[in-house]
């Protein structure tokens, strides 16, 4: 029999594990806990912060951000990146504004713009596996690429006035006194398709096996091209979905929607507990880490006197502490 | 036994790099319910071989047949669902996936596409039973020791309708009830008729499990032999291809006095230093021209002393002086200015930067001590690389290749030569000889004695006693993070004695 009673020292992040919450859950857990705080904080502080509706509001504003923080998901949990994201999602919402405003029926400019977004993607994932190019540069290069072409449609705002498009975006859908929008329905469906994909299946399961250790994967006899272009595939379609969200909530094209928005993507994934080395992470932590970009924003403009820029001071913030708990947790890993 | 057919043949097999011919018409030929042993020094190709066999590597010539029939692999993948089962020396799991999870990862049982996670889990406690491992299949794989990776690794194998199991090295990095255990698991193997490729570095292994041999040198097969018909002499000259007169200075070479030695100031001497959660206090002093052995378990705390004298970890207790000066070691450059150098235990990713070239491994040392604003010249580069690859007879000779593309024995010989050229007053030598072969073992034994003859202080550690004894003058024990004992190797000293000390944590 093997001996396991044998420890290492114990490291920061044990020293923090007040309740016993296994090691590979502890960042989610964090985050979640932040959350509490945060909403705790709201409540006390303004009044109508505790109405429910504050909270639905969160997942209506950014329900794009969230459709979009679930491909990242996938592309992290590989060890990889996609900067192209943002990019993506202004694209899809020049075309699809294009395309209806020349006549297409919705039918068919939803497919196309979606397929459009996976073609994005599948060709960075081929880029990335078959010429060894980092991800980094590769989606680099697509980020630069789509925003181009947003330009190219053209350099001014397209307005959306189909009306398949406008009734969408105008649906509440009412229960109790509360309502959410289409957009939210979409957006948690993708997640728990994502998250039933990545718990429950081979691909999924291949995702964190990819993200552990490529070459330990490929000896395994998992296929790690085709997994490492699938989420990159994946990421692009979760962009053009995301572009699709934002059209309905915008009623615009525009290349200047969503710029800089592959960051908040990477932030909301990071501040959700997946570890940017890949393999670890859970999609519940990026709904966590995307309401909790929600929340700061909603905060902020309860207290009314602080300029909106703080959004990205309390980001950046919240950024260090999360990448030094993760330091603290994969060293225990070592 | 009768002569059955044999289940895979691989004939002609040839396989060259940039540079280097690894294999040059190689035949293998594997019989089912046999354990077949794969021999050679480092360099001799099985590595190779290995991943020819499993689909890693394309072979330039050469066919491989199963069962009869001609194959050609893709990739692992496909080995894998031809039946052909692989455990590789580096324990290749995802140390971020559960227990369970490593081992039946690729060919989890589903469900209209959906992973049983509870068959998964049943499955995984069955084959973990097999090998007698009682552990938790849902904790994550990096949290456990090597030896479990390891015997983890081997469930995986076992779990696939192998026909074939290769276990490239897998007794490398497990003590000895662990080796028992995973011989009698490789003896019902053979049993079920699995044909077991079986490489590893220790004869008495071979002899012990194999029924049969194939003996590889310099990417050629010398040989295939029945085990019971070659005698561990011959087989070592078969491996070698020269006499056994290196292995034989060695092994009859008296034993080292320690009266030998005058002992005046220690180059090197540890004065009650320890880091909390690593090793307990120690003292310890390593005098000139001495070689110290350090013995103990695998995890015992030989490498943790090794970092603390090299400064990799910082003490948080004791003190360390250097000549009977006391310095303070802020990190391995300060220990290189004293004059310390530090071979570590894992020489692939500690220690040689395998993209760089030989010539540029070897002088990186050097380099970091003269700072980068004076460069070695590239003639004085030369003639030092050329000196140590001559000297320490690295093969192939030719220092402008990747370190990647040579073998363990060579690349081991590499990061002696970029210590032996800063001339250090210490060399501090991690398990130097493990998963290396006889004639290289023979060499860097012989080696060290001629270092410490030349004057310099070794800390030399080891899991082989055999060894530790062999060339050390004293010997300092360690058991669980604490250094139990010294001994004089004086004529009572036995690897009895030895293991006494760890076993009852003092002197016997």
């Amino acid at each position: 029999m093997i001996d396991m009673k044998s420890r290492p020292e114990q490291t920061v992040a044990e020293r923090l594990r007040v309740i016993p919450v296994r090691q590979k859950y502890l960042p989610v857990t964090a985050t979640a806990v932040l959350l509490a705080l945060m909403y705790g904080l709201g409540v006390i502080n303004y009044p109508g912060f505790s109405d429910t509706q504050i909270v639905l509001n969160v997942f209506i504003d950014n329900a794009f951000l969230l459709v979009v923080a679930v491909g990242m998901t996938f592309v992290i949990l590989t060890g990889g990146i996609d900067l192209s994201v943002g990019s993506v999602v202004a694209l899809t919402t020049m075309v699809v504004a294009l395309l209806l405003e020349n006549g297409w029926p919705a039918a068919v400019v939803l497919p196309v713009a979606l397929l459009m977004g996976a073609t994005i993607g599948f060709l960075m994932g081929l880029m990335i596996h078959y010429f060894d190019v980092q991800p980094f540069i590769a989606t680099l290069a697509g980020m630069f690429l789509a925003r181009g072409l947003c330009y190219v449609i053209s350099t001014d705002s397209i307005s959306i006035d189909n009306p398949f498009w406008v009734s969408v975006a105008n649906a509440q859908l009412w229960f109790g006194g509360f309502f959410i929008t289409i957009s939210v329905l979409i957006a948690l469906a993708v997640v728990l398709i994502a998250a039933y994909v990545l718990a429950y299946t081979t691909f999924g399961r291949d995702v964190y096996a990819v993200g552990g250790n490529p070459q330990s994967a490929m000896l395994m006899g998992l296929r790690v091209g085709r997994t490492r272009i699938a989420v990159y595939t994946i990421s692009g379609l979760c962009s053009a979905l995301g572009g699709v969200v934002l059209s309905f909530y915008m009623l615009s094209g525009y290349g200047l929607h969503a710029s800089g928005m592959e960051l908040d993507a990477i932030a909301a994934v990071v501040i959700g507990g997946t570890l940017l080395t890949g393999g670890s992470g859970y999609l519940f932590g990026t709904v966590l880490g995307v309401l909790v970009l929600g929340l700061i924003q909603t905060i902020i403009t309860f207290q009314g006197d602080l300029s909106s820029w703080w959004t990205k001071i309390f980001i950046g913030l919240f950024l260090f502490v999360f990448i030094v708990l993760q330091r603290a947790v994969t060293r225990r890993r070592r | 036994m009768p002569e059955s057919e044999p289940l895979l043949v691989m004939r002609g097999i040839g396989k060259r790099f940039p540079g280097v011919v690894a294999l040059d018409g190689v035949d293998l030929r594997l019989f089912p319910g046999e354990v077949h042993a794969l021999m050679g020094e480092n360099g001799a190709g099985k590595s190779t071989l290995i991943k020819v066999l499993t689909g890693a590597y394309h072979h330039d010539q050469g066919d491989i047949s199963l069962a009869g029939e001609s194959v050609a692999f893709a990739g692992p993948h496909q080995a894998r669902q031809a039946g052909i089962s692989t455990v590789y020396q580096e324990i290749n799991l995802c140390p971020n996936l559960s227990v369970a999870e490593n081992v039946l990862i690729g060919r989890a049982p589903t469900r209209f596409g959906r992973i049983r996670w509870s068959a998964v889990r049943r499955r995984a406690e069955e084959l973990l039973d097999r090998l007698h491992l009682n552990i938790d299949v849902g904790s994550d794989l990096g949290t456990h020791s090597i030896a479990v990776q390891q015997m983890v690794a081997i469930a995986r194998a076992l779990d696939v309708d192998a026909k074939v199991l290769v276990l490239d090295e897998p007794t490398s990095s497990l003590d000895a009830s662990e080796v028992d255990q995973l011989f009698r698991v490789m003896r019902g193997l053979k049993e079920e008729g699995i044909a077991v490729l079986f490489v590893t570095h220790f004869l008495d292994q071979v002899y012990e499990i194999a029924d049969r041999m194939t003996v590889l040198r310099n990417g050629r097969r010398v040989g295939e032999y029945r085990t019971a018909e070659l005698s561990q002499l011959d087989l070592v000259a078969a491996m070698i291809g020269k006499d056994l007169a290196v292995l034989e200075d060695i092994e009859e070479a008296p034993r080292r006095e320690v009266a030998v030695l005058e002992r005046g100031t220690p180059v090197v001497s540890a004065d009650g230093l320890g880091r909390a959660g690593a090793i307990a206090p120690f003292s310890l002093a390593i005098h000139k021209g001495e070689v110290v052995g350090l013995a103990g378990l695998l995890g015992s705390g030989r490498t943790e002393v090794a970092r603390l004298l090299f400064g990799a970890d910082r003490a948080d207790q004791g003190q360390i002086a250097v000549d009977g000066e006391p310095v303070a070691l802020r990190g391995p450059q300060s220990a290189m200015r004293q004059k310390i150098a530090y071979c570590p235990e894992n020489r692939r990713t500690d220690g040689l930067v395998e993209e760089l070239t030989v010539r540029e491994n070897i002088i990186l040392a050097l380099q970091a001590d003269r700072g980068w604003a004076r460069p070695v010249p590239r003639g004085k580069q030369d003639e030092l690389v050329a000196r140590y690859v001559r000297a320490l007879d690295i093969r192939p000779a030719d220092p402008e290749i990747p370190v990647r593309n040579l073998s363990g024995g060579n690349q081991q010989k590499v990061l002696l030569a970029r210590w032996l050229i800063t001339e250090p007053k210490l060399m501090i030598l991690d398990e130097p000889t493990r998963g290396i072969d006889v004639g290289a073992k023979a060499e860097i034994q012989k080696l060290v004695v001629e270092l410490s003859d030349g004057g310099m202080a070794v800390l030399f550690i080891s899991a082989e006693l055999e060894e530790v004894l062999r060339l050390s003058h004293k010997v300092a024990v360690l058991r669980d993070r604490k250094l139990v004992a010294e001994l004089d190797n004086t004529d009572g000293l036995d690897t009895d004695r030895v293991m006494a000390a760890i076993a009852s944590g003092g002197v016997a």
